[in-house]
C-alpha cells in the first residue's frame, strides 16, 4: 500500500496506525534484516508516535499524513536517536535536536521507524562506502541498491516502509530510486530547508522523497517543504498543494530530449526503456524535441570540484573535540586530529576531502575552484536555455541498471561516472524526479524529469501521468512480495 | 653616512560590534559570563546546524563605512577561512574576504605637531570571533570556552599610511573614539573588545618599496601597541644594519618582557583555502538601507570638533580633546549650556581639574561626582567674582569629595572674596607695618618684593581677597 492509500484507511478506520506501524515494523524486524537497511530501528517511540496518531484521528484531527510510517535517511538530526550519517566518525553521535524536515513531517503525524543506513556522508552512489556495510538491492541481493540514499530506497522498494526521506546532492535519491523501481524526487534547491541535514556539499544538498508513487511524493513533500529562517538558502515562496496539481493533462506539454544523455556509456535497455516512455508521452498528448546541451557532459568534473570543496570545509567539524569519534589517548592536539579523523573517516570520504583540500589550495584555486564554478554558471545557461524551448526535459536517470556489490568499489571514475545524468540538476539547483520505466533483465530502470526552477508540480504532474498508464512503479520485489 | 630608517605602519583592528546577539546564532554576547553557557548548537558546530546572519552587525559595518567615507558594497560575500584549532568550533572561520562590505574609507588624524595626516582605510568586514582557549589551572588539559564564538567583529584594515608609533596611537585612538560615537562597539579594551595587530616594516627614507614585514599580534592596549611598534623597528633596524634580512613573520608581543617574538613563519602559515561560504547567500544592501542609515548617524568626531572650534572659539586642538569622546563633549556642552557662556574658562576646567581628578580616580566622564550643572554652579561664581580661581580649586575638591553644591561650599566656609576696600586696606597696612625691612627695601627699588606683599595680604586673607582689587590697591599704598 502507498502511503495515500495507508492515509485514507486510517482516516477511514480501516486499520489503525498501531496497527500499521506494527506491521511494518515486522518487516523490519523478519524480511528486512538482509537487506541491511536500516542503521537504527526505534520501535518504541514509532509505537507511542502511533498511539498519538491514532488519537488524533480518533479527535478528526490530523492530515492525510497522519499515522503513516516512514524512515529518514541517518543523515537528518533525530533528538534522542543517533544520527550516524553512515560514518564511524557519528557512530556515538545522538542529535539533540531534530532536523526541520524531521520536525515538520512529525508534526504531520508521521511515525518514524528508524533511521536508514547510507553511504558514509552521502559519498558515494552504491551504499557501500557505510560505516554500517553495502545496502543490498531487494530486486537483487548482489547487486547495489544506488546511493547515497541507498538505505531509504531499498527499504521503500521492499515495503518495509511506505516512504522515506532521501536527499540528493549528485543523485543521491534519483539513483536509488532508478535502480530500486521507485519514485525519487529532488527538489529545487532552497525548497526544503537543509536545517539539521548533517552537510555534505551545501550549494547541492537538498532533501527529498523515496517514495511508492509520484502521489507519494507530492504528499511528502508538500509536508515538508517551505520556509525555514534558521536556513538563509531556505526560499520564502508559498508551498503550492503539490497534490491538487497532479491530475494536469499532459496534452500540450512541451518535452526535450537531452541529446548528450543518449551517446554512449547508455546500456542499450535502458535507452530503450526511456524511449518507449517518451512515446507514451507523446501519446498523451506531449511534444517531444530533441535539445543540445552542450556543456552538460562537464557536469562530472564539475561536481568532482565543486562537492569535494564544500565537503573538505564541511567535515573540518569533525574533530574529536566536541562530538563524535575521538581516538583513545591523544598524545597531543596533532596527534588527536589526526588519529580521530584517521579512525573516524572511510577511503572514500578522506578521497574527496583530500581532493577539496586540494582544490582550494593558494595556487590551484583559480585553475580548480573558480574554473569549476565558471563551468557551473555554462551548464546553468544551458538549462536557462533549454526551458526557454520545453517545460520539462527528459532521459535516463542512470547509464544502466544496478551493478553488482564490489563491482566498482575499486574503480572511483567508473563509480563517479554513475552520476553522470543525475548531476546537471544539482548544479543548476533544478527539480528533478526519477520514475520507473521498466526492467533490463529483472532489475528496474529509471526515466528522469527535470524542470525548471519551482516546477515541482509540473514534475508530479507528468509522473503521476505516466504512473497513470504504467504499472511499473507497482512492482514488487518477488522476496518482499 | 648613517642610513636614515623610515617606518611603515598599517594597522588591522578588530573592533567587537556591540549587537546583542551573535552573528550567526541568537545566543548572547555579554562578557563574563560563566564557560559555555552562551554557546548554542550553531555556536558550537554542530553536525547540521546553519548560520543565519544578524542584520544589527550589517548595519553597525554599514554606520561605520558612511562614517569614514567609505563605499558601501551593494553585494558583499562571506567567506570561509578554514584552519583547525579547537577553539573554531567548525574548523572555519566565517568571514569576508574577496568581497567586504566596506572598502576604501579614510580618517583624519592630527600628529604631534598639530599637523594633519590622512590615513587610509583599505576595508573593513565582518566576521565572527573565535572561542577562548583556556590554559591555566587545568593541569595537563587545555579548556576551551566558546561564550565568544561567533561574537560579531568588524576587521577594520589600514593601509601602511602610518610612519611612526605615534601616528599608529593617533589612529588607533580615532577609530577607537568613531566606533563609540558610532555606538557600535564598547571600545573596552581589557575584555577584548577592541584590539588591533600592526604590520611593521622599515625602509630607506626615500625608497618606494617596502621592506618585509611583521605582523604583531595581541595588542589590547594604547601603551603596548606603542611599546611594541618601537621595539619591532628597533629590532629591525639592528638586524638589517647588522647585514640580516627581515623574514616575513607572526610576532607575538609580550608585554610582560617588552618584546615580540615569532609565532609563525611564512612558511608555516596557514593555507586558509577561503572560499565563498555556501550556506550564506550575498549580503545584498539596498540605496533606501543605506540611506536609512546614513540619515541616522550622529553628530562624527571631526565635525563635532570642528563647530566647537567654530561655535566656541576653541583652538583646534581644545576641541579635538573636548570631542574625543562623545560624552565628554556632551558634558562640555552642558556645561556651556549652564553657564550661558564662557567657552575657553570652561574649557579650561573640563580639559584640566576635571579630567584629572577624572584619571586620578580612574573614572569615566559618565561616573564623575561633579556633573556638568554642578560644574557650572561653580564656575559661574567664578565668572561673577565671587571667588577666585584658586579659591574655585579648593571648592571642586570639596564638591568631588562631598555631595554639596559650590555656593553652600563657598558658604560654610567662609571663602566669599573679600571686595570690601578697607577690609583690605587695614590688611595691607598691617602687612607693611610687620615687615618694615621689606618695605624699604621695595621703595628703594627692589620691584620684585610685590609678589611678597602679595602672597603676605593672601596668607592673611586666606586667599580671598579679590586679586585684581589687591593689585591695585598694594601699588598704591607701597609707594606710600
Amino acid at each position: 500500500m502507498t502511503a495515500a492509500e495507508l492515509g485514507r484507511g486510517l482516516r477511514a478506520g480501516k486499520f489503525t496506525s498501531v496497527e500499521v506501524t506494527k506491521h511494518f515494523l515486522g518487516r523490519i524486524d523478519h524480511s528486512g534484516k538482509q537487506l541491511n537497511a536500516f542503521i537504527t530501528v526505534t520501535p518504541e517511540r514509532a509505537m507511542a508516535d502511533a498511539a498519538r496518531a491514532d488519537a488524533r484521528i480518533a479527535r478528526g484531527e490530523g492530515g492525510l499524513l497522519t499515522g503513516v510510517p516512514l524512515a529518514h535517511k541517518d543523515i537528518f538530526c533525530t533528538e534522542g536517536v543517533l544520527t550516524s550519517c553512515g560514518s564511524r566518525m557519528l557512530s556515538n553521535f545522538v542529535a539533540p535536536y531534530d532536523a526541520t524536515v524531521v520536525e515538520r513531517l512529525a508534526g504531520a503525524g508521521m511515525v518514524m521507524l528508524g533511521k536508514t543506513n547510507m553511504d558514509e556522508f552521502a559519498m558515494g552512489s552504491s551504499n557501500e562506502t557505510s560505516w554500517y556495510g553495502p545496502v543490498r538491492n531487494p530486486w537483487d541481493g548482489t547487486k547495489v541498491p544506488g546511493g547515497s540514499s541507498g538505505g531509504s530506497a531499498a527499504a521503500v522498494a521492499a515495503r518495509l516502509v511506505p516512504v522515506a526521506t532521501g536527499t540528493d546532492t549528485g543523485g543521491s535519491i534519483r539513483q536509488p530510486g532508478a535502480l530500486t523501481g521507485l519514485t525519487g524526487f529532488k527538489p529545487t534547491y532552497g525548497r526544503v530547508s537543509r536545517y539539521g541535514m548533517v552537510a555534505f556539499a551545501s550549494s547541492l544538498d537538498q532533501a527529498g522523497v523515496l517514495a511508492q508513487s509520484a502521489e507519494d511524493a507530492a504528499l511528502v513533500l508538500g509536508a515538508m517543504a517551505g520556509h525555514d529562517a534558521r536556513d538563509s538558502t531556505c526560499v520564502n515562496a508559498p508551498v503550492p498543494d503539490y497534490s491538487a496539481g497532479l491530475g494536469r493533462p499532459m496534452k500540450g506539454l512541451r518535452i526535450g530530449v537531452i541529446g548528450e544523455f543518449f551517446g554512449a556509456g547508455l546500456e542499450e535497455g535502458t535507452g530503450k526503456a526511456v524511449r518507449t516512455a517518451l512515446e507514451a508521452f507523446r501519446a498523451m498528448g506531449a511534444t517531444i524535441a530533441e535539445l543540445s546541451l552542450p556543456n552538460l557532459p562537464l557536469s562530472v568534473p564539475t561536481y568532482y570540484v565543486v562537492a569535494p570543496a564544500e565537503c573538505s570545509s564541511n567535515l573540518s567539524r569533525f574533530d574529536g573535540v566536541r562530538f563524535g569519534h575521538r581516538c583513545a589517548d591523544p598524545r597531543d592536539l596533532r596527534d588527536m586530529y589526526k588519529r580521530s579523523r584517521g579512525e573516524g573517516f572511510g577511503a572514500e570520504v578522506k578521497r574527496r576531502i583530500m581532493t577539496g583540500t586540494y582544490v582550494l589550495s593558494a595556487g590551484y584555486y583559480d585553475a580548480y575552484y573558480l574554473k569549476a564554478q565558471k563551468v557551473r554558471s555554462l551548464i546553468n545557461a544551458d538549462f536557462k536555455r533549454a526551458f526557454g524551448e520545453v517545460d520539462v526535459l527528459m532521459g535516463p536517470t542512470t547509464p544502466t541498471p544496478a551493478f553488482a556489490i564490489g563491482a566498482k568499489t575499486n574503480d572511483p571514475i567508473t563509480m563517479y561516472l554513475n552520476d553522470i545524468y543525475t548531476i546537471g540538476a544539482n548544479l543548476a539547483g533544478l527539480p528533478a524526479v526519477s520514475v520507473p520505466c521498466g526492467f533490463v533483465d529483472g532489475l528496474p530502470v529509471g526515466l528522469q524529469i527535470i524542470g525548471p526552477h519551482f516546477a515541482e508540480e509540473r514534475l508530479l504532474a507528468a509522473a503521476h501521468a505516466w504512473q497513470q498508464v504504467t504499472d511499473w512503479h507497482r512492482r514488487v520485489p518477488p522476496m518482499f512480495a | 653616512m648613517t642610513i636614515e630608517w623610515e617606518t611603515v605602519i598599517g594597522l588591522e583592528i578588530h573592533a567587537q560590534l556591540a549587537t546583542r546577539s551573535k552573528i550567526f546564532s541568537g545566543s548572547s554576547t555579554a562578557y563574563g559570563a560563566t564557560p559555555n553557557v552562551q554557546a548554542n548548537l550553531v555556536d558550537l558546530g554542530y553536525p547540521g546546524v546553519l548560520p543565519v546572519l544578524n542584520r544589527e552587525a550589517a548595519r553597525m559595518a554599514v554606520r561605520f563605512g558612511l562614517a569614514i567615507g567609505a563605499t558601501i558594497a551593494r553585494r558583499s560575500i562571506f567567506a570561509r577561512k578554514n584552519y583547525f584549532y579547537p577553539d573554531l568550533p567548525k574548523g572555519y572561520q566565517i568571514s569576508q574576504y574577496e568581497r567586504p562590505i566596506v572598502e576604501d574609507g579614510r580618517v583624519a588624524i592630527v600628529l604631534d605637531d598639530g599637523a594633519q595626516k590622512t590615513i587610509g582605510v583599505t576595508r573593513a568586514h565582518l566576521e565572527e570571533d573565535a572561542g577562548k582557549s583556556l590554559h591555566e589551572g587545568l593541569g595537563r588539559h587545555s579548556g576551551i570556552d566558546l561564550n565568544r564564538a561567533g561574537t560579531p567583529l568588524l576587521e577594520i584594515v589600514s593601509e601602511p599610511d602610518m610612519r611612526s608609533a605615534r601616528e599608529a596611537i593617533a589612529y588607533m585612538k580615532k577609530i577607537h573614539t568613531l566606533v563609540r560615537y558610532l555606538e557600535i562597539c564598547d571600545g573596552n579594551m581589557q575584555e577584548g573588545s577592541f584590539r588591533c595587530d600592526a604590520n611593521v616594516s622599515v625602509r630607506h627614507r626615500g625608497r618606494h618599496e617596502y621592506g618585509t614585514r611583521c605582523e604583531i599580534k595581541n595588542l589590547n592596549s594604547f601603551r603596548f601597541v606603542e611599546r611594541a611598534i618601537n621595539y619591532e623597528v628597533a629590532r629591525q633596524i639592528e638586524l638589517l644594519e647588522g647585514g640580516g634580512s627581515v623574514v616575513q613573520e607572526t610576532r607575538l608581543y609580550d608585554s610582560d618582557r617588552n618584546e615580540t617574538r615569532p609565532m609563525r613563519s611564512k612558511e608555516e602559515a596557514n593555507d586558509y583555502r577561503y572560499f565563498p561560504d555556501p550556506d550564506l547567500l550575498p549580503l545584498a544592501l539596498d540605496e533606501g538601507f543605506i540611506e536609512e542609515v546614513r540619515s541616522g548617524l550622529p553628530e562624527l568626531p571631526d565635525q563635532k570638533a570642528e563647530r566647537f572650534a567654530r561655535e566656541h572659539g576653541l583652538s583646534p586642538y581644545d576641541a579635538g580633546v573636548l570631542t574625543a569622546s562623545r560624552e565628554l563633549a556632551a558634558y562640555y556642552e552642558e556645561v556651556l549650556r549652564v553657564l550661558g557662556g564662557e567657552a575657553k574658562l570652561a574649557a579650561n576646567w573640563v580639559m584640566g581639574d576635571l579630567s584629572g581628578f577624572l584619571n586620578r580616580d580612574n573614572l569615566e566622564i559618565t561616573r564623575s561626582p561633579v556633573g556638568a550643572k554642578r560644574l557650572a554652579g561653580l564656575l559661574a561664581r567664578i565668572v561673577d567674582g565671587t571667588i577666585s580661581g584658586k579659591i574655585a580649586k579648593e571648592v571642586f575638591e570639596a564638591m568631588w569629595s562631598g555631595q554639596s553644591d559650590a555656593d553652600a561650599i563657598i558658604d560654610a566656609k567662609g571663602l566669599r572674596q573679600i571686595t570690601d576696600i578697607g577690609a583690605i586696606e587695614r590688611v595691607v597696612a598691617a602687612v607693611m607695618a610687620a615687615n618694615p625691612a621689606q618695605l624699604a627695601d621695595y621703595r628703594s627699588g627692589k620691584d620684585k618684593l610685590f609678589g611678597f606683599f602679595v602672597g603676605q595680604v593672601m596668607k592673611a586673607t586666606g586667599g580671598k581677597a579679590n586679586p585684581a582689587q589687591l593689585n591695585d590697591l598694594l601699588r598704591k599704598m607701597l609707594a606710600g
